[in-house]
């Protein structure tokens, strides 16, 4: 099936010299949540603007729903929607209106239900006729989702959505999006919280110093790089790892008193491995008074992949 | 194809912004310019010639309609963009499916409209203190309209040019300003002595207060045609540069 956004060598080079974004390719599937990950400065922002035409790109291409954005941009814009990192809007403004304005904004003829619909969705019926000012944070950012949907985009990218936002809202967000993704629409989000692309994504790509380091999906990543640890305290300090262990990742720690593994796939292989580990203790007559267990997060191989990244 | 809702879209939220700072639009100009009428056409008029046929008061009329238009319709139009640059709102028009002529009819559309209504609420009010009359009411209308229109542009050109509210007012307060009070809306250049009468012709705004003169009076003290072909040319020069910093982002794609 033809991907839904189609980049392909987007170099973006500012005035000042910084390569923001270094011959990007990427695809996105139509109907996936797709997460871009990367510290601060790695090119998201830019990447989301060059699509969405708040940047202008050095080189390289931009196909959206078969489009080609340099000739199709009316149509391709028509169908995007994008909700900024930043809070921006005229805040003198009532909800209602800022609304309506972005509906018309993108073409949509103005509809009262879908509006409402969507100020329902959001929790901003009762807010509808407030100015924007008196709302609260997480209310603005509302808002401003509130207008990214107004035209009913088939491709909503999300620029940190929940950042800054209680876990509340967060909560509702990930809802939201789940909701959205039902409904067939495509979503891009670009997130510091490692934890929200775990939750939500279908794909992950990650980014840093304008260059994609690695596009998979989420489960993929995790199996192919995903780690499981446990840490076994042992009564009596071994000098050395046993026989019946040595094909297993383990190693001995703290003079000889805690054996640690690390292996697994990410996907239940460590589990079954630490069990198996036990149970060779145990017929060794190695006793253990403690056992930690911690299967490795997204953020950790995240962390793992920057800190390779930044050795080189 | 146009985006005629995207146009209409940013017509009404612009005039809308303007309906609700109302004070600053309309009843803070019309006070203004009436005070004038007060005391330049009623107070000090009756006790000044009459210029070329036309009492003072009267006289006085189409140079401070156009003072009014020319910072009115700059103003409203720089803010109008500006403000979306300044509150970082102005991603959603990057965004969206509207080009260069939607935004423009939108945003200078919208400027134009309220200095329009601002220039017929201040003939009205000029009724009330001075008497006047219009020789050429169609084409002192179409005439408003391509001053507002041209310095509505001028102003969205500005609101995008400027990095902060000082320069936003810059152009306003110490060229345009200026320029209008000497350029004829209190006096007939030919009152001047060479070689001042000379160095007004310099003055482009005398082109401007002379044209609308001449659709009220009749009488003006350049060729008519200059004023309307010089504000036709600036139009569309303000068009072309529009068109390029459409075309090359400056100042609004990064």
């Amino acid at each position: 099936m033809e991907p839904i956004l189609d980049i392909r060598g987007l170099t973006k080079t500012y005035s000042g010299g910084l390569k923001a974004l270094d011959a990007v390719d990427l695809e996105v599937r139509r109907g996936e949540i797709f997460a871009l990950l990367g510290p601060n400065g790695a090119g998201k922002t830019t990447l989301i603007g060059a699509v969405c035409g708040m940047v202008r790109p050095t080189s390289g291409s931009i196909r959206a729903f078969g489009l080609d954005l340099k000739s199709d941009w009316r149509e391709i814009r028509q169908r995007i929607g994008l909700v900024p990192q930043e809070l921006g809007f005229d805040i003198f403004d009532t909800v209602d209106r800022q609304i309506r304005y972005s509906r018309g904004l993108f073409g949509r003829a103005s509809d009262d239900g879908r509006i409402t619909e969507i100020l329902r969705s959001l929790q901003l019926l009762d807010k509808r006729h407030d100015q924007i000012r008196k709302l609260s944070g997480g209310m603005k950012r509302r808002v401003l989702i509130a207008k990214a949907l107004s035209h009913d985009p088939d491709l909503l990218f999300l620029d940190e959505p929940t950042a800054g936002v209680d876990v509340e809202l967060r909560r509702d967000m990930w809802r939201l999006i789940d909701q959205l993704r039902d409904q067939g629409v495509t979503i891009i989000l670009t997130t510091h919280y490692i934890e929200e692309a775990e939750e939500m994504a279908d794909r992950v790509g990650i980014i840093d110093k304008g260059r994609i380091l690695l596009v998979d999906d989420k489960d993929a990543i995790m199996a192919r790089l995903g780690r499981t640890e446990a840490r076994f305290v042992l009564e009596r300090p071994q000098q050395s790892i046993p026989e019946a262990l040595q094909s297993y990742h383990v190693s001995l720690h703290d003079e000889g008193k805690v054996l640690v593994y690390r292996g697994g796939d990410g996907m239940g292989k460590g589990k079954a491995e630490i069990a198996a580990i036990a149970r060779i203790l145990i017929e060794h007559g190695i006793i253990f008074s403690a056992l930690d267990q911690k299967e490795s997060s997204l953020e950790d191989i995240f962390v793992e992949l920057m800190e390779e990244q930044a050795a080189g | 194809m146009i985006n005629l809702r995207g146009t209409w879209a940013i017509y009404k939220q612009e005039v809308s912004r303007a309906w609700r700072a109302i004070f600053g639009t309309i009843v803070s100009p019309v006070l203004t310019t009436s005070l004038y009428f007060v005391v330049f056409g009623s107070a000090i008029g009756g006790q000044m010639q009459a210029v070329g046929g036309v009492n003072y008061g009267a006289f006085i009329v189409p140079g401070l309609l156009m003072l009014t238009l020319l910072s009115e319709s700059t103003s409203n139009a720089s803010f109008g963009i500006y403000m979306p640059r300044f509150t970082g709102s102005i991603y959603e028009l990057l965004s969206a499916p509207v080009g260069v002529a939607e935004t423009l009819i939108g945003f200078v559309g919208a400027a134009a409209t309220k200095s329009l209504i601002l220039a017929a609420i201040i003939l009205a009010t000029a009724t009330i203190f001075v008497d006047y009359s219009i020789a050429h009411p169609i084409l002192a209308v179409c005439y408003i309209m391509l001053v507002a229109a041209s310095f509505s542009l001028l102003g969205f050109i500005l609101g995008i040019w400027a990095e902060g509210f000082e320069k936003l007012q810059m152009i306003p307060m110490l060229v345009l300003m200026p320029l209008t009070f000497l350029g004829g809306t209190f006096y007939s250049i030919d009152m001047l002595d060479e070689p001042w009468r000379s160095v007004a012709l310099f003055n482009p705004i005398v082109y401007l207060v002379n044209g609308l003169r001449w659709t009220f009076y009749g009488s003006s003290d350049v060729n008519i045609l200059v004023s309307a072909g010089s504000t036709v040319a600036f139009l569309v020069i303000c068009i072309g540069v529009i068109a390029v910093i459409f075309k090359t982002g400056w100042r609004l794609r990064s």
